[in-house]
């Protein structure tokens, strides 16, 4: 195991770190208009939104990637492996994040929309500077969880042709037969990144602290 | 006679086939505190929670200062509910304060009070903090402008609601049990801030369990039993005999409930 070999480990993890960053910041995007769709009451937006979570959820992440991946360049739209990797990855976390925020507005009191509405704000800034962040930091330790399950998953996004650190240990590893410190190597990498997401979360959570009920 | 501050016509409010408020008929006269009492399920809160707007009469009108809040109803009992732009205006004339105090728990006290003159007001943020804190400190919490509600006790964080709605300057404040989730020993200090707006002329509507407060402090006092008010007047005539039997009984409850506490 040399330092020529760990640095090219630490290169892939450049693309597992910015794969699943990109998809957990769009996912988040969409998993807010997902949860507001299902809180709506209307049925032209529920029903879609239902159907989008029970879908995304439901299909293991592995034949959504390599669904995407077949599926686009059929209907003509021809895009390069980290586009398709990204767009599955976002999908299946906006499903997950919908449904852990969905759960975390439907947790603010009653009682606090209730102040905002007597206090003249409008449905809309009740939305953003109430129901949203109230519901954040409810959701914040679970969407912290999906973070880390979505860094753990973008090793499937080998299978659309993306080199990220588990492909990279696995081509590594049977090019120098020293598959135990690689994979070990790359086990400790995949360690420390969640270790630090895990202490971000803790260190956000604590400085909301005074917000906590 | 000037105008009443309130008045309320013929109002009914039902949740389904329950009728909570039947032809409900009061005045509420200006820069006078008025007490709402009565068993629980009374339909006190509910009638409050109509001033506020926060539930919507089934039929029957609320003015405030004259102007018709939510529904217009002509005397042919034809209804037309007003454009939002307008009830938000009459809304504006009312400040609430609640039971569970609902302080938002991810802003400051000082954010808590200032956010609606920023966001609905759209005043600078130094001169809505400065209002929201001249405000603190007429409830006596200058020096907890910084803390977060979890940080307060229940009084404290029922006085910054109390100086939440006085920073919009409402003409009339809405009180819905302001001290019911409160420790006894923790009641004197939101009823104070209470008396001393009473004292200085501020139109109140409070839905109270405090009939100490009510005797003290209120110029009128309103009786609601299932949802009808069955009494309403100052509260010499209230306490005095001979008086409904229904009134009767549930003074009497209280005044059981204060002896056995003596006891």
């Amino acid at each position: 195991m040399t330092i020529k070999l760990f640095t090219l480990l630490l290169q892939a993890a450049i693309s597992t770190l910015g794969i699943s960053l990109i998809s957990i910041a769009i996912g988040f995007v969409i998993a807010i208009i997902l949860s507001a769709a299902t809180l709506s009451h209307k049925s032209i937006y529920v029903v879609p939104a239902r159907l989008f979570i029970s879908f995304f959820r439901g299909v293991p992440l592995l034949v959504q990637l390599l669904l995407i991946y077949t599926l686009l360049p059929v209907i003509g739209i021809n895009v390069p492996s980290i586009v398709a990797a990204i767009v599955g990855m976002s999908l299946c976390t906006a499903a997950y994040q919908a449904e852990n925020l969905r759960g975390g507005f439907e947790s603010v009191p009653r009682g606090l929309i209730e102040a905002a509405e007597v206090t003249g704000l409008s449905p809309r800034q009740t939305f953003f500077r109430i129901r949203v962040p109230i519901a954040l930091r409810l959701t914040f330790p679970a969407l912290i969880n999906e973070a880390i399950m979505i860094l753990k998953s973008s090793s499937l996004v080998s299978v659309v042709g993306i080199i990220e650190i588990t492909k990279m240990a696995q081509d590594l590893a049977s090019s120098t037969y020293l598959p135990i410190p690689i994979f070990a190597s790359a086990a400790l990498i995949y360690l420390v990144i969640n270790s630090i997401v895990a202490l971000i979360g803790r260190f956000a959570e604590r400085s909301l602290g005074g917000a906590s009920t | 006679m000037s105008l009443p501050a309130i008045a309320i016509t013929k109002l009914v409010k039902r949740f389904g086939d329950s009728t909570v408020l039947q032809d409900i008929d009061l005045e509420i006269p200006e820069g006078k505190v008025s007490c709402l009492i009565g068993p629980s399920g009374s339909g006190k809160s509910t009638l409050l929670r109509c001033l506020a707007f926060l539930e919507e009469p089934t039929s029957g009108m609320i003015t405030i200062n004259g102007e018709a809040l939510g529904f217009f109803e002509a005397p042919n009992g034809k209804r037309e509910r007003l454009p939002p732009a307008q009830i938000r205006a009459v809304r504006a004339k009312t400040g609430m304060v609640f039971q569970q105090f609902n302080l938002w728990p991810h802003m400051t006290a000082l954010g808590n009070v200032s956010e609606a003159l920023k966001t609905v007001h759209k005043l600078p943020k130094g001169e809505a903090e400065a209002r929201a804190l001249a405000q603190l400190r007429k409830v006596g919490l200058e020096n907890r402008a910084n803390h977060y509600p979890s940080q307060l006790s229940g009084g404290q964080q029922q006085r910054v609601a109390i100086a939440r709605a006085l920073a919009l300057e409402p003409k009339i404040m809405l009180f819905d049990e302001p001290t019911s989730a409160l420790d006894p020993e923790l009641t004197g200090e939101v009823l104070n801030v209470m008396r001393d707006l009473a004292a200085e002329g501020m139109t109140m509507v409070v839905v109270t369990h405090e009939i100490g407060f009510a005797a003290t402090v209120a110029h009128q006092i309103s009786f609601l039993d299932h949802g009808r008010l069955l009494f309403s007047g100052p509260p010499s005539e209230i306490f005095a005999k001979p008086r409904h039997p229904r009134l009767d009984q549930f003074l009497d409850t209280y005044l059981d409930r204060g002896a056995s506490m003596l006891a």
